[in-house]
């Protein structure tokens, strides 16, 4: 088995901080628009080096997305920041007109999804938006899985012509994927190789399914594990060339299991490789105020969540 | 001097390319249409500084946004006429496979469009981005804008309004098509607005008023002065005072043909009303 070491516990939303910072001195073009979370999106550096190329709405979700569609008419790369239930679900249909089906160049930056956002409790703990988002013809959907690979994603998106949704999370969690590495949209990352079954991950749930990957090797089973931080477009080779070895699979998401990561795959293999499937993620349900660790575990959105459905999923072979 | 002679003409070819447009899909929104007829061609024709052609970032030109786009068939009579696109593809109002759907969008690549509008109120957020833009660019030309009466009943206008004079966005021009109605009835009826001048005056903005909105001198003078206004730290807002329906006499004053089409006799009668003027398409 390949190890790989946490470099110590941070936070992606800083990862996407730093990536904007890095955009600020590289890219003349990359603008930034925050709805009162400069704090909470870590956008503080960016801001300070580059004033004039940031603007800050107020508390108006609806009015930063039209901004941000307007900036890119004059060649602007609006980068906007707020937590991911007001980047999402609160304005859906300006996101819908204004930037999808007009299809501006916005990348749509978002903080504090799913569970770990933690004590704040289900207003704010947004387990629909991948949902949302992937629903949206030309959207492109990312969910990279810690510090490094946010910052690299973050970077990468200013690259790519088109709308982009990116979604990160407040706690710090480990930071295993190296440093300056180069994000691929759409291509998934081969993180280890397994016979038994394969583990498709997004996010937070990927350090996870590591974790689970090795209890799994302890007890006899092989698991395959698989980085999909691009949700869309879906890297389906990928995926489809893993269960061709494994013939099961288990997927992993801090989302519901309605509209998320699990669904897009399901789809891919109902139509081109039917395969046992578990769903980790959450069952049509709000999230509550708790601690990050407390509320995964009650959820059933962590390493031994994954281990017990990868044991369920072989059976079904 | 503006040969407003010409611009009138422009108009009556304008009111009967709308009457013509819905006629034959039997369905859009003549009523809106009509009463913004004379803004859209002073506009396109006279006021705004437009490059040839049509590129979206739009450097070096005045842009303009229209936020209420259930009138595209003012926008794309105006837009054709003006040049960017043959007049003859007016035929495909609302067709299947046409670049002219039934609200203005970017999807199908139509010259002129920038934004996709029909979800009402998203237009002045829109319009502020770009106007932002222009600033970054160092782009001293400027952005106009056209909002619906009834539309300011959407919040987020309010965030956009509440925005652009924080951030002194003073190289926008939003024009208000005051016309008092919408589908259900007039705006007092529905949803009453107040005092629209007063509201964005509270909210910071330099307000010029146009009472005869559907007359050409009255627009060049009322829009002139709006133009002086901007670059002194202020966004500037236009009250435009206009008739729904106005130039066929059946249609105004009434929120009646907000979106509805005349029949064969209707549209017979509203084409003698407005004779043919540069050819119709």
């Amino acid at each position: 088995m390949k190890t790989y070491e946490n470099q110590g516990n941070k936070d992606t939303r800083s990862g996407f901080g730093a990536g904007l910072t890095e955009l600020g001195r590289t890219n003349p073009n990359v603008v930034a628009l925050c709805a009162d979370l400069i704090g909470s999106l870590k956008m503080d550096q960016f801001i300070e080096e580059n004033p004039e190329r940031f603007f800050q709405i107020g508390i108006a979700e609806a009015n930063m997305m039209g901004v941000a569609a307007g900036l890119t008419i004059g060649g602007k790369i609006p980068f906007t920041g707020t937590f991911a239930n007001f980047s999402t679900g609160r304005v859906y249909d300006q996101i819908r007109q204004s930037i999808a089906y007009s299809n501006k160049n916005v990348k749509i930056c978002a903080s504090h999804a799913g569970l770990t956002l933690g004590e704040d409790g289900a207003t704010h703990q947004i387990l629909e938006d991948i949902g949302l988002m992937k629903m949206l013809p030309g959207m492109t959907v990312i969910n990279p899985c810690d510090y490094n690979q946010t910052k690299a994603a973050t970077m990468a998106i200013a690259e790519h012509e088109g709308p982009v949704y990116l979604r990160f999370g407040r706690p710090k969690v480990a930071n295993f994927t190296p440093e300056n590495q180069k994000f691929e949209i759409g291509k998934a990352l081969h993180l280890q190789d397994g016979t038994d079954v394969t583990i498709a991950a997004t996010g937070h749930l990927v350090w996870e399914a590591l974790e689970a990957a090795k209890t799994l090797n302890e007890n006899g089973i092989s698991a395959e594990v698989i980085n999909i931080h691009t949700i869309k477009p879906l890297d389906a080779k990928a995926i489809i060339d893993s269960v061709s070895k494994t013939k099961c699979i288990v997927t992993a998401e801090e989302h519901n299991h309605l509209g998320g990561l699990g669904e897009s795959i399901a789809r891919v293999l109902s139509q081109h490789k039917p395969t046992p499937q578990e769903f980790v993620a959450t069952n049509d349900t709000f999230g509550e105020s708790g601690t990050p660790a407390q509320l995964m575990e009650k959820y059933g959105l962590n390493a031994n969540a994954i281990v017990k459905a990868c044991e369920n999923v072989i059976k079904r072979k | 001097m503006a040969n407003t002679q010409l611009l009138e003409d422009i108009t009556t070819q304008v009111r009967r390319d709308i009457l013509r447009m819905v006629h034959k899909v039997n369905s859009g929104h003549p009523g809106g249409s009509l009463g913004c007829a004379e803004f859209f061609v002073a506009l396109y024709n006279e006021i705004m500084d437009r490059n040839d052609g049509f590129d979206m970032d739009g450097i070096g030109e005045d842009l303009f946004f229209l936020s209420n786009g259930h009138i595209s068939p003012v926008y794309y009579s105006v837009l054709a006429r003006a040049g960017y696109f043959p007049v003859d593809e007016l035929n495909t109002f609302r067709l299947i496979n046409s670049r002219l759907q039934g609200h203005p969008t970017t999807h199908e690549g139509l010259p002129g469009i920038r934004i996709a509008s029909g979800s009402l109120g998203q237009g002045m957020s829109v319009a502020l981005g770009a106007a932002q833009a222009k600033k970054l660019n160092g782009d001293n030309h400027l952005i106009y804008s056209l909002h619906g009466d009834g539309e300011l009943q959407e919040g987020q206008n309010w965030e956009a309004i509440m925005y652009a004079a924080g951030n002194n966005v003073d190289n926008i021009i939003s024009t208000i098509d005051l016309n008092g109605q919408q589908i259900d009835g007039s705006t007092d009826t529905v949803l009453p607005l107040g005092s629209v001048k007063g509201k964005f005056e509270a909210f910071g903005w330099t307000v010029v008023e146009i009472e005869e909105g559907n007359n050409i001198e009255a627009i060049l003078k009322g829009m002139a002065e709006a133009k002086a206004l901007t670059g002194k730290g202020k966004p500037v807002c236009v009250l435009l005072k206009t008739v729904m329906g106005n130039g066929v006499d059946f249609m105004m004053h009434t929120h009646a043909w907000h979106g509805k089409a005349p029949n064969d006799e209707q549209l017979a009668e509203g084409l003698l009303q407005n004779p043919e003027t540069l050819g119709d398409y």
